[in-house]
């Protein structure tokens, strides 16, 4: 009888934090600048500079603290990771090993229905490295320190989850936790979330883990949980044919989906660990922590219960709507200008979706104001546009945030409600399909629905629907 | 305490130094030497004495998150043994 299985993951995920400057120096942290352009004698490693920790980066770190159930260590240290590398440029990277900023903490997921809660082991604060382009005209390497010393947390969970599913569920519940806080973007894609996963396999009921392997490289919740599989995969394989998983560092590669061992155990670094002397202790009181926990957002869950409450949404809504950020905040911002709450509801969950879906945006890339929504939830909603000219004039406010009243006068999309003109294409429009009138007198109901499109058509769209059923109905 | 050559060969490939024979001998007494001088806080009892990072009681020093730096390019690749297109030029690394 073959065995059965179990996947056991944990994972180190790295965070870039949205401060305008970077952990140690007063460059910017802005994303996308020529080679170089942000870097300063401190970021770059030169002899006799010296680092000024960035308040903010504190701040921000013992807020996802908090949000994640860590203990604050209220003293803490920064430390000095030996290694060489050249997008390093001190050769060393400044980091915390011994008294990390947060501890024992802890997330709730649910995947499925079921509950349960993710260990998270600590949480650090350390600089980011440069970047290294390959040159292939003069076959070495370029150095772009523009990132180094952006500051990132180094989330570090317990072993706590048994499948993709618990793990793509964990990363969800931090980065919306991290994006309420406006501590982070979270954008898997653009590396300022990264995930690495530690996963090993062990048969079920045993109580020791087995061997783990650390996949990096893992740049979105589908490659993770193609990553993890295929991992699973391979340690059983190895394990069902006798061999033995070697602990490793592997990458992954998304488009042959196949990872490959980068190094093993026997050659890991030793990184030779020190305080770091430039870098005095940080010593955070009570009232400190009690500041950022008074100014702590409302959270998902609040804003779900919230919505369902306060506004009569149903769940599923609540849920869809506080999924990011940027969609509650859209949201709450046109409710506040007296539009009401189901109906904005529903433009962002369908129009707004299907948009989004459909030219591959996320909902961070949205780019229309609360303002403009409310105006045209206000126009449909007084019959001024009908619900076709609606939708288009919405795609028009999606692609480049036009004013709808305006918009609507300009191109002429009124309703229209005047009741001579309204008969006049009516009757038209009965002489023009005798066939269908026949039809309709002859007891099929539905042929009422083609006159109503060929009024609609012949309005170019913009006449009253209600009246134009009505008129027909009266005059057939 | 006796530095090993073991340790004396392990330390170079750590600090990336090549050591001729003579400088091995010189830097295992040199290190011998000092590990001996700090070995005397060993004779103390520091049981509860937490660890001293820093010999000034100096903490919370902090920079507001405010740009104060510009581009200084040009003055930064000054230091670069070799540039190209305003990045430093390094031998091909790998990831």
């Amino acid at each position: 009888m073959s065995k059965v299985y179990e996947t056991v993951i944990g994972l180190e995920v790295h965070v870039e934090l949205a401060t305008k400057t970077k952990i140690f120096c007063g460059c910017s942290t802005a994303f996308g600048g020529a080679p170089n352009t942000h870097t300063c004698p401190v970021c770059t490693g030169m002899p006799g500079s010296l680092p000024v920790l960035n308040k903010e980066v504190v701040n921000k770190a013992i807020a996802v603290g908090l949000a994640t159930n860590c203990t604050i260590t209220q003293n803490c240290k920064f430390d000095r990771k030996n290694y060489f590398y050249p997008d390093n440029p001190q050769n060393y990277q400044i980091s915390q090993l011994y008294y990390p900023i947060c501890r024992d903490g802890k997330v709730e997921i649910c995947v499925d229905g079921k509950k349960k809660f993710v260990g998270i082991h600590e949480i650090h604060m350390e600089e980011d490295a440069g970047k290294l382009i390959h040159d292939p005209y003069t076959d070495s390497s370029l150095v772009d320190f523009n990132r180094s010393g952006v500051p990132l947390i180094e989330i570090v969970s317990e072993p706590d989850m048994r499948s993709a599913e618990e793990v793509i569920a964990y990363l969800d519940k931090l980065r919306t936790t991290i994006q309420y806080l406006g501590a982070s973007d979270c954008k898997l894609n653009e590396g300022s979330m990264r995930a690495d996963v530690n996963l090993s396999i062990r048969e079920v009921g045993a109580t020791e883990f087995g061997t783990r392997t650390e996949m990096k490289n893992l740049n979105s919740f589908k490659a993770i949980a193609r990553a993890i599989e295929n991992e699973r995969e391979r340690q059983i394989d190895l394990l069902e044919a006798g061999q033995e998983v070697v602990q490793e560092t592997r990458r992954w590669d998304d488009t042959k989906e196949y990872s490959y061992a980068m190094r093993s155990k026997e050659d890991a670094q030793d990184y030779r660990y020190f305080p770091d002397p430039d870098l005095v202790p940080i010593i955070i009181s009570d009232a400190w922590l009690e500041e950022i926990r008074n100014n702590q957002p409302e959270f998902r869950e609040e804003k779900m219960t919230r919505y369902q409450e306060e506004f009569g949404l149903p769940e599923y809504d609540a849920e869809i709507l506080t999924g990011t950020k940027k969609l509650a905040d859209i949201f709450e911002e046109t409710v506040a200008l007296g539009a009401n709450p189901k109906k904005v509801s529903n433009w962002l969950m369908v129009e707004t979706m299907r948009l989004l879906k459909e030219k591959e945006m996320d909902a961070d890339d949205i780019q229309f104001s609360a303002a403009n929504l409310a105006k045209l939830i206000q126009l449909a909603d007084s019959q001024a546009i009908n619900s076709s000219v609606a939708k288009e004039v919405f795609e028009v406010i999606f692609e480049k945030d036009i004013d709808p009243d305006q918009y609507v006068e300009e191109k002429g999309l009124k309703t229209v409600n005047d009741e001579g003109e309204l008969r006049a294409t009516v009757e038209k429009v009965i002489a023009e399909n005798p066939q269908s009138v026949e039809d309709y007198r002859n007891g099929k109901e539905k042929a009422i629905g083609f006159l109503v499109g060929q009024t609609m058509k012949a309005m170019k769209g913009k006449a009253n629907p209600g009246m134009v059923n009505q008129i027909l109905k009266e005059l057939l | 305490m006796q530095i090993t050559d073991e340790t004396i060969d392990y330390v170079g490939i750590l600090a990336k130094l090549e050591l001729s024979e003579e400088e091995k001998e010189q830097a295992k007494k040199d290190m011998t030497n000092m590990l001996e001088y700090v070995g005397k806080l060993n004779e103390l009892d520091t049981d509860g004495v937490e660890p001293m990072s820093h010999t000034f009681s100096v903490h919370n020093v902090f920079r507001e998150d405010v740009v104060v730096n510009g581009d200084d390019r040009e003055n930064m690749l000054k230091n670069a043994p070799e540039q190209k297109d305003g990045a430093y030029k390094v031998p091909k690394t790998f990831d």
